[in-house]
């Protein structure tokens, strides 16, 4: 067959099935409502899953990859591990200060530990604030931006001054019309004098992450002694390929200055980002699991559902396939002609069924920062056609095979 | 000169469950260029299985036929489905038109089907439609037209391909008198321009503006004979 031929078939075909779809207007929408549901939910899942990651990306960039976090627990942990660790000594300054010493590997490091306390300034006041204890360093191992002023130097650090930098919203909570830089706050029943604000960071696993407050933490334990938690140790890799290596230095460092036995456990964990990115994949495979096991359940009762109809579809039409046959028409033209009106009524439904799920990933976007990707709906509407084609193909073949004779006398 | 038709002992069998019907038994006959043919006989003689014969839309059990000089006998279903792109104007009794499609489309099918460009055969088209006196109608659909006008469309698709015969099975048996003797003039008008006409039908009026008819009965050519009295276009009996 040549390529001209091809193109007519098709364009006749295309033609064909317009006119037969609007012939059958409320048949052809109710045929293609399992198509609809399969898009709508596979639109709907590849917005979600879209939207899931795009905010997850935001959240752990946050974190940094060559951070590796010196904590009591592991940060997912079952339950029993959970109850079993919850004996396990406190992290304090001292081994802090060996990692700090011993380390060979770290770019920066920092204790931290931290407690809510009201903050004052004059009238103003903020119930809700985080103050947070950090060495000098914190402001390159939290990946910390400064809006205005600075971060408290390493001899403020290490000389307890009474020195404070300021979150974002708390900035602008206590200094709507003024600037902080060189005021002294009040946190708790102790005076700080603000040197710094660091610049805005939106908020991680819904915790509001410029709501909080940054205190040379020698400064923060002698002044709020009631915080019992111990602390973690925040470490920044020298080098981001070495992380594991920096992660078997800090087990030896730990597992030295707290007394582990060789053989024992750890008693502390090392936590990482790639935690996270683990446990988001996990999580992403299961929703996208279940989001593929409605749509293709969905797809394929829109399958048999066009397949019954494109049955119905060719024995009515038994009169005209005889009339096509006898001025001409080959087999491939006939199940072309069929394939193509079967391709275009589950299109037909791919396309209902993104007008419909394109107001509901509006609506996703309110939850999630997302918008249907352009790939999804390019992918929606193969699926459509090829269901189509492939639902149509034994209907359409059924058309191509009549007998001509037979189908002329067909009334 | 080499005939359109030539069928040699042709026979077709049908299996019916397990009886087996013989349609047509052994016919033999030569149809040449532009004669004017009525095919007749009752119902049950074979004539209609005839008719798929020579329209190639069924091939025969045994014996040959061959179309201008081809043997079409044991072609398979799309080199058959060729022949009667090209060579074949059928015109039913049912019209049989697309009920969807205007007049125009209609008449182009068979090019769309032997892949002629846009233009060339919406050119074709119309000029057929002209023929037939409906170029004033090629926009309506066949439910818009009368059965007088349903056929003539009926009757433009099959010369729009410039066919080698024109095969009409009972062309009139759906149209009130005056109407059928107006196809049967067109008919006589396209035999005048050197078509090549066949004709199936039972009625001997229609039969009698052929110039030769043949009879077929259980399945065999019972005579086959030239009309002396022809009725000619125009002359009402």
């Amino acid at each position: 067959m040549k390529i001209t031929d091809f193109a007519y078939e098709v364009k006749e075909g295309l033609g064909i099935s317009f006119q037969a779809i609007r012939a059958n207007k409320m048949r052809s929408v109710l045929t293609t409502l399992g198509i609809v549901i399969g898009i709508v939910s596979v639109t709907l899942m590849g917005t979600a899953i879209e939207g899931m990651s795009r905010s997850f990306n935001e959240m752990v960039s946050k974190i940094g990859a060559d951070v590796l976090f010196v904590q009591k627990f592991s940060w997912f942990s079952s339950q029993e591990d959970f109850e079993a660790s919850r004996n396990r000594k406190n992290i304090d300054l001292k081994q802090f200060r060996a990692v700090r010493d011993q380390g060979t590997t770290l770019a920066a490091v920092s204790p931290l530990t931290g407690t809510r306390l009201p903050i004052k300034y004059r009238s103003l006041s903020s119930d809700g604030i985080i103050a947070i204890g950090v060495n000098d360093q914190y402001v390159q191992v939290g990946g910390l931006n400064m809006e205005m002023g600075r971060f408290f130097s390493q001899a403020e650090s290490n000389g307890d001054r009474p020195v404070v930098v300021l979150g974002y919203t708390v900035a602008e909570k206590l200094f709507p019309n003024e600037t902080p830089l060189g005021k002294i706050v009040k946190l708790g029943s102790h005076s700080f004098r603000v040197v710094g604000v660091v610049a805005k960071q939106g908020s991680f696993l819904g915790m509001n992450m410029d709501d909080r407050v940054y205190l040379p933490i020698t400064n923060f334990l002698q002044k709020f002694s009631n915080v019992r938690r111990g602390m973690d140790i925040h470490v920044k890799a020298a080098n981001i390929n070495d992380l594991e290596n920096t992660k078997e230095e800090l087990r030896g460092i730990l597992r030295k200055v707290r007394g582990v036995k060789p053989g024992a456990k750890d008693d502390f964990a090392i936590n990482q980002q790639e935690m996270f990115i683990q446990t988001f994949n996990q999580i992403g495979g299961v929703i996208a699991g279940i989001g593929l096991f409605i749509t293709a359940l969905s797809l394929f009762v829109g399958a048999i559902g066009i397949m019954n109809i494109m049955f119905v579809s060719v024995t009515e039409r038994t009169k005209e396939i005889g009339i096509r046959k006898a001025i001409g028409a080959k087999r491939s033209t006939i199940l072309i002609q069929f394939l193509i009106e079967s391709a275009a009524l589950a299109l037909l439904g791919g396309i209902i069924g993104i007008i419909i799920s394109y107001p509901l990933s509006l609506l996703i976007n309110q939850i999630l920062p997302t918008s249907m990707p352009l790939s999804v709906v390019g992918i929606a509407l193969g699926i459509s056609v090829l269901v189509g084609v492939v639902s149509g193909f034994l209907p359409a073949n059924r058309a191509a095979k009549m007998d001509p004779v037979e189908a002329l006398r067909h009334e | 000169m080499q005939p359109v038709i030539n069928l040699k002992n042709i026979k077709k069998t049908y299996v019916m469950g397990t009886v087996e019907v013989n349609a047509l038994v052994d016919v033999s006959l030569q149809i040449m260029k532009n004669e004017y043919v009525a095919i007749m006989g009752p119902s049950g003689s074979g004539k209609s299985t005839l008719m798929n014969v020579l329209g190639c839309l069924d091939t025969p059990t045994s014996g040959l036929y061959e179309f201008n000089g081809v043997n079409v006998s044991d072609m398979n279903d799309n080199e058959l489905a060729k022949i009667r792109n090209k060579e074949i104007g059928f015109v039913f009794q049912t019209f049989n038109l697309l009920a969807r499609s205007d007049a125009l489309h209609n008449v182009e099918l068979p090019l769309i089907y032997s892949g002629m460009k846009k233009a060339e055969r919406k050119m074709l088209a119309e000029e057929a439609l002209s023929h037939v006196k409906l170029a004033d109608r090629m926009h309506h659909k066949p439910n818009e037209l009368s059965g007088g006008q349903r056929q003539r469309v009926a009757v433009a698709r099959a010369l729009v391909t410039k066919p080698s015969i024109i095969l009409a099975d009972e062309p009139t048996g759906n149209l009130d008198s005056k109407t059928g003797v107006e196809i049967m003039g067109l008919f006589n008008e396209l035999h005048a321009q050197g078509n090549t006409i066949i004709v199936v039908t039972h009625e001997e009026d229609i039969a009698r503006h052929a110039h030769r008819i043949i009879r077929v009965r259980d399945g065999m050519v019972e005579s086959d004979t030239i009309v002396e009295d022809r009725i000619l276009p125009g002359v009402h009996h």
